[in-house]
């Protein structure tokens, strides 16, 4: 059985970009576009791994990464949050609530792929 | 009839009583907690006015002649009128200078004269001690009354020792003994005997009322029944008119002023108000709740004086009865002993709250005034022997307060039916009216000096004692009474009562005329024959100009001394009167207020001298203190040139400190400003701060897809055709996305650093518009979208920047472009004047902005729509816009409706503001 993977990103080029990632490697791909739409998918689908991006309209990554943590039945779900906002503190409150790994925009795209396989490894 | 034994027990459980809250008002004093600090409770003490004369006597002189009870509360009522500006004054005077009794008011004013302190304290014991024989005979009266039922007039013979009168003038004596020599320092107050006098004014209050409601309700039908039933007897119809028997015409406006003037001076100036009102006055303020109050009192207590009065005498037939005690008779004699007792306890209270006072003023005055400088003359007792004196001084004055209470007794006791107690209480008002001119006149004009003081009141004294005291001693049989009649060995002019032959007076108008006459006469011209001497002079200051100069402490009021003292010196005559607790705790405070570590190491100033010179006063008055602190230290005569010199140098200082005070202000205005200044930049630097991030983000967010593709294409050569275009194509949008936001990033920033550059010619805006809308057809074809424009035939030319604002037009349109339904868009575009402007705008069919977004539209990186169905854009076109209109002084603004479609306009000024300017100036 193949592993599950949500993408959850405002930004259509860039789901573009992550969705062939992350399908050349093989896993099952869902795609939310924005934040409530990731929470609802990551509920419903269970899937092993979110790529989230931060800064989405409405609810954002660390919104959706906090309800996450608080949520009984989906709280091993593995984040790995990307921001297009590089600064010191953006990260601290990455890991703050509860963020298992953290990659700034621009990424290397095999940077990515070797986090994703050790986070799923 | 009420058993004596029940009247006594009612009596003493009473005084008891007012013992109990004295002692309460004092331990919470102790504990910091005045009751007496609080408008009500001062109000209330002020009530003292009200005596048994009120209680009684009122009833009594309505009965004989109307309406003539009136006046004495009508002048009261006047006078508070003026409280906020004559009584605050007063207060302010006394207790800047620490005054503790009318006399050295005056006495202080004068220079502090120990001579005109003397002979106030004189006239004030002359004038008072028969009104505390009144008060006593009214307690005694009210006792017989009771006692021995209303047909029992006059006094039987009984021994001293049996006499209730006696015990409760001595139990007065303790009360006051008690409450009122605590301390000896009259400016810290008697807490406990005030709040007793606020709680005998309550009671007097309720009593008369209760005996008031029982006379008109109880007895008749109501106020209109007594006056119908009153108009039967032709006696009591008179009382009810204002003129008497022949009407308005004979009214006697000379008298009803006299009294009401008499009233209005003696609220001021009967020694028991000066306490109440001025000595134990807690705050200033409380005068302005006092002020009405206190009138709001009398005419209550003088509602039920004309049913009582007219009342009694249907109820016991008119002349029949002694009509001052008809608020005891009455009662009793319809089956109400309980309401009669406890108006006699009404009575009793009035009695002796005004005792009460009256005792501690005068026993004050007598202390201060009288007794202190004879002692101050036996050797062994001056300034320079040893010993502590506060316990010998607090002797003398319980001894003075026992001797005007034995006093008043002894008068009451000899002269208890004589007329000359009957009309004494407007003989006292009379004689402490001669007061007026000194006090009164002396605390708003510099000029008057102590011989003018000192003459207008012997002056005025003479006169009141020759045509008021004297034919009234006569009356009671005591001297010839002829001479009233006829003169002195038969000289017309001379009779006292007629003096001068002035005729057509009643004798308290006359005499109130002469000696007012001759007091103010001899003030005005000894003080104007005689320049005051440099004392008076800056005595006349500090009173006069209390408020600009008179703070106790202020480095910059005035200290008119000059001399040289030892500290050791001031510091031994300070124990000796103040206790070595209280001159500890003086020399202290003043260490610290100058800022001086050690209280040895004080010199002693002219500031030091004054202070200890103050506190002295406060205990022994203010003319002893100058005579005691003039006796340790050596003084240079202060002449004229020298008053001077200290106000000069006193205003200098002032005017340093209020440049002082103009300088910190100043200070903090720039701190202040610069503190602004700081924030606005720090917010500023917020912004700024945001800015950046926004951009980060802005930036980042193509380069993210570009490099992931890129590098994906790169890894992956075998990638097919139809995917590698997609990816390459969105490589390329990126990349325009990426150079368009370099690019407004970079025109914002100019703008808004006031970099950007502008191209100003006069511009055709319909041709304007017109253009931007042919540039931009072929967005609209793409879309299928219709426009529509509406152009005026006649534009006025305007200055502005033309490619800016085909900028803003192109930005619009193609906002409009991109948010219009495919196929079915609609643009509008409208030009059209506006007053002394031009509005254009942009509307179409597309979804509109929902109301939470429309606030914010014109915000840096708030796109519109969500970022999937999203046209490209950098969030950056409308504020560059707004940036732009702004610029050339106009405004822009949205107009949409959810559902309804958007509609972004803006509008141009004619002439923009910097032309504007640029006109006038030239002009």
């Amino acid at each position: 059985m193949s592993l599950k993977v949500l993408v959850a990103d405002d930004e259509p080029n860039i789901v573009v970009s992550l969705e062939f990632m992350m399908k050349r490697e093989g896993y099952e791909v869902l795609v939310a576009r924005d934040g409530r739409q990731a929470l609802e998918a990551i509920r419903r689908e269970r899937p092993q791994l979110v790529l989230l991006d931060a800064m989405m309209p409405g609810m954002s990554g660390f919104d959706v990464c906090e309800a996450v943590r608080a949520d009984e039945a989906v709280r091993d779900t593995q984040i790995l949050m990307l921001t297009a906002k590089g600064r010191d503190t953006d990260v601290a409150r990455g890991v703050g609530v509860g963020a298992d790994a953290y990659m700034t925009k621009p990424f290397s795209t095999r940077d990515l792929m070797q986090k994703v396989r050790d986070m799923l490894a | 009839m009420i058993a004596a034994s029940l009247v006594l027990g009612v009596s003493f459980g009473y005084l008891s009583l007012l013992f109990a809250i004295a002692a309460f008002g004092d331990r919470r004093a102790a504990l910091g907690r005045s009751v007496i600090d609080n408008a009500w409770i001062y109000a209330l003490s002020l009530a003292v006015y009200c005596t048994a004369w009120t209680y009684f006597g009122s009833v009594g002189r309505a009965a004989a002649s109307g309406v003539w009870f009136l006046p004495i509360y009508l002048g009261p009522m006047l006078a508070m009128l003026l409280a906020w500006i004559v009584v605050r004054k007063m207060i302010r005077i006394a207790h800047t200078y620490r005054i503790t009794s009318i006399a050295d008011f005056i006495a202080s004013r004068y220079g502090k004269s120990p001579l005109l302190a003397a002979l106030v304290t004189l006239i004030t014991v002359v004038g008072i001690v028969p009104y505390i024989a009144l008060q006593l005979k009214a307690i005694s009266a009210g006792y017989h009354v009771l006692t021995g039922g209303p047909q029992a007039p006059g006094l039987p013979a009984i021994a001293w020792w049996q006499d209730g009168t006696l015990l409760v003038a001595l139990a007065l004596a303790a009360f006051t003994i008690i409450f009122g020599t605590r301390h000896l320092d009259s400016a810290e107050r008697h807490e406990g005997m005030v709040a007793a006098i606020a709680f005998e004014s309550i009671v007097k209050l309720v009593a008369f009322l209760s005996v008031g409601a029982f006379v008109t309700w109880g007895l008749f039908d109501g106020m209109a029944d007594i006056w119908s039933r009153g108009q039967a007897f032709p006696e009591l119809r008179a009382l009810l008119r204002l003129g008497g028997e022949s009407g308005v015409a004979s009214f006697g406006y000379a008298q009803w002023f006299a009294l009401t003037l008499l009233s209005m001076l003696s609220v001021l100036l009967l020694p028991r108000q000066f306490q109440m009102m001025v000595v134990e006055c807690v705050d200033e303020q409380h005068l302005r709740r006092a002020a009405w109050v206190f009138p709001a009192y009398l005419l209550l207590i003088n509602v039920f004086v004309l049913p009582i009065a007219i009342g009694g005498q249907i109820i016991f037939g008119p002349g029949r009865m002694d009509a001052e005690t008809f608020v005891l008779s009455l009662p009793l004699a319809h089956g109400a002993p309980a309401l009669a007792l406890f108006a006699y306890v009404g009575g009793l209270s009035a009695a002796t709250g005004m005792l009460i006072v009256e005792t501690i003023a005068v026993s004050t005055m007598v202390c201060n005034d009288l007794v202190m400088p004879s002692l101050l003359r036996l050797s062994g007792f001056g300034a320079r022997a040893g010993g502590d004196l506060t316990q010998q001084l607090l002797n003398i004055r319980r001894g003075a307060i026992l001797a005007v209470l034995m006093l008043g007794y002894l008068y009451f006791h000899v002269a208890g039916e004589a007329y000359a107690l009957v009309s004494i209480g407007l003989i006292s008002f009379a004689a402490v009216a001669q007061f007026a001119p000194a006090l009164l006149v002396g605390m708003y004009w510099r000029g008057g000096t102590r011989a003018g003081a000192l003459g207008g009141l012997l002056g005025g004294f003479a006169m009141w004692a020759y045509t008021l005291m004297l034919p009234s001693v006569a009356k009671s049989g005591w001297i010839p009474v002829g001479f009233v009649g006829h003169g002195p060995f038969g000289i017309e002019l001379l009779a006292p009562e007629r003096l001068f032959g002035l005729n057509g007076l009643d004798n308290l108008t006359h005499s109130l005329f002469w000696s007012l006459l001759a007091n103010v006469g001899l003030y005005v011209g000894l003080s104007l024959w005689r320049a005051p001497s440099a004392r008076e002079a800056s005595q006349a200051l500090l009173f006069v100009d209390v408020f600009e100069r008179g703070r106790a402490s202020g480095q910059a009021s005035p200290v008119f001394w000059r001399g040289r003292a030892r500290l050791e010196d001031l510091t031994t005559l300070a124990c000796r009167l103040l206790g070595a607790n209280r001159a500890g705790q003086l020399f202290e405070e003043h260490a610290r207020e100058i800022g001086v570590a050690e209280v040895r190491n004080l010199v002693a100033d002219a500031r030091l001298v004054d202070r200890v010179e103050r506190q002295l006063a406060g205990t022994v008055g203010s003319a002893s203190a100058r005579v005691m602190v003039a006796s340790v230290v050596q003084e240079e005569p202060l002449a004229i040139d020298d008053v001077i010199e200290i106000l000069d140098e006193a205003s200098q200082l002032r005017g340093y400190a209020r440049a002082l005070e103009d300088k910190s202000r100043a200070l903090e205005l720039a701190t202040a400003e610069l503190r602004a200044a700081n924030e606005q930049l720090q917010s500023l630097d917020h912004l700024k701060d945001d800015f950046m991030s926004s951009v980060t983000h802005e930036l980042r967010t193509p380069l993210t897809s570009i490099r992931a593709l890129s590098e994906l294409m790169l890894d992956a050569p075998d990638m097919e055709v139809d995917q590698r275009e997609e990816f390459l194509r969105i490589v390329v949008s990126e990349s325009e996305r990426l150079s368009r936001l370099v690019n407004q990033v970079l025109d914002m920033a100019k703008i808004e650093s006031g970099h950007a550059e502008w191209h100003n010619t006069d511009v055709n805006m319909a041709k304007l518009v017109e253009n931007a809308v042919r540039a931009a057809s072929e967005l609209f074809r793409e879309r299928g979208a219709a426009v529509e424009l509406s152009l005026p035939d006649q534009v006025p030319l305007i200055r502005s920047d033309p490619d800016r604002l085909t900028q803003v037009m192109l930005n619009l349109l193609s906002n409009a472009a991109k948010f219009v339904p495919a196929k079915a868009g609609r643009v509008g575009v409208v030009l059209r004047t506006d007053g002394d402007g031009l509005v254009v705008e942009v509307h179409d069919n597309g979804p509109g902005v929902p109301l939470g977004e429309q606030a914010t539209v014109f915000e840096k990186f708030r796109q519109g729509g969500d970022a999937q169905n999203r046209p490209p854009g950098t969030g950056l076109g409308l504020p560059i816009c707004r940036q732009i209109i702004d610029h050339f002084g106009g405004r822009m603004w949205l107009e949409s409706e959810p559902g309804g479609g958007a509609c972004f306009a803006f509008r141009l000024p004619l002439q923009p503001a910097e032309f504007k300017k640029r006109r006038e100036e030239s002009l």
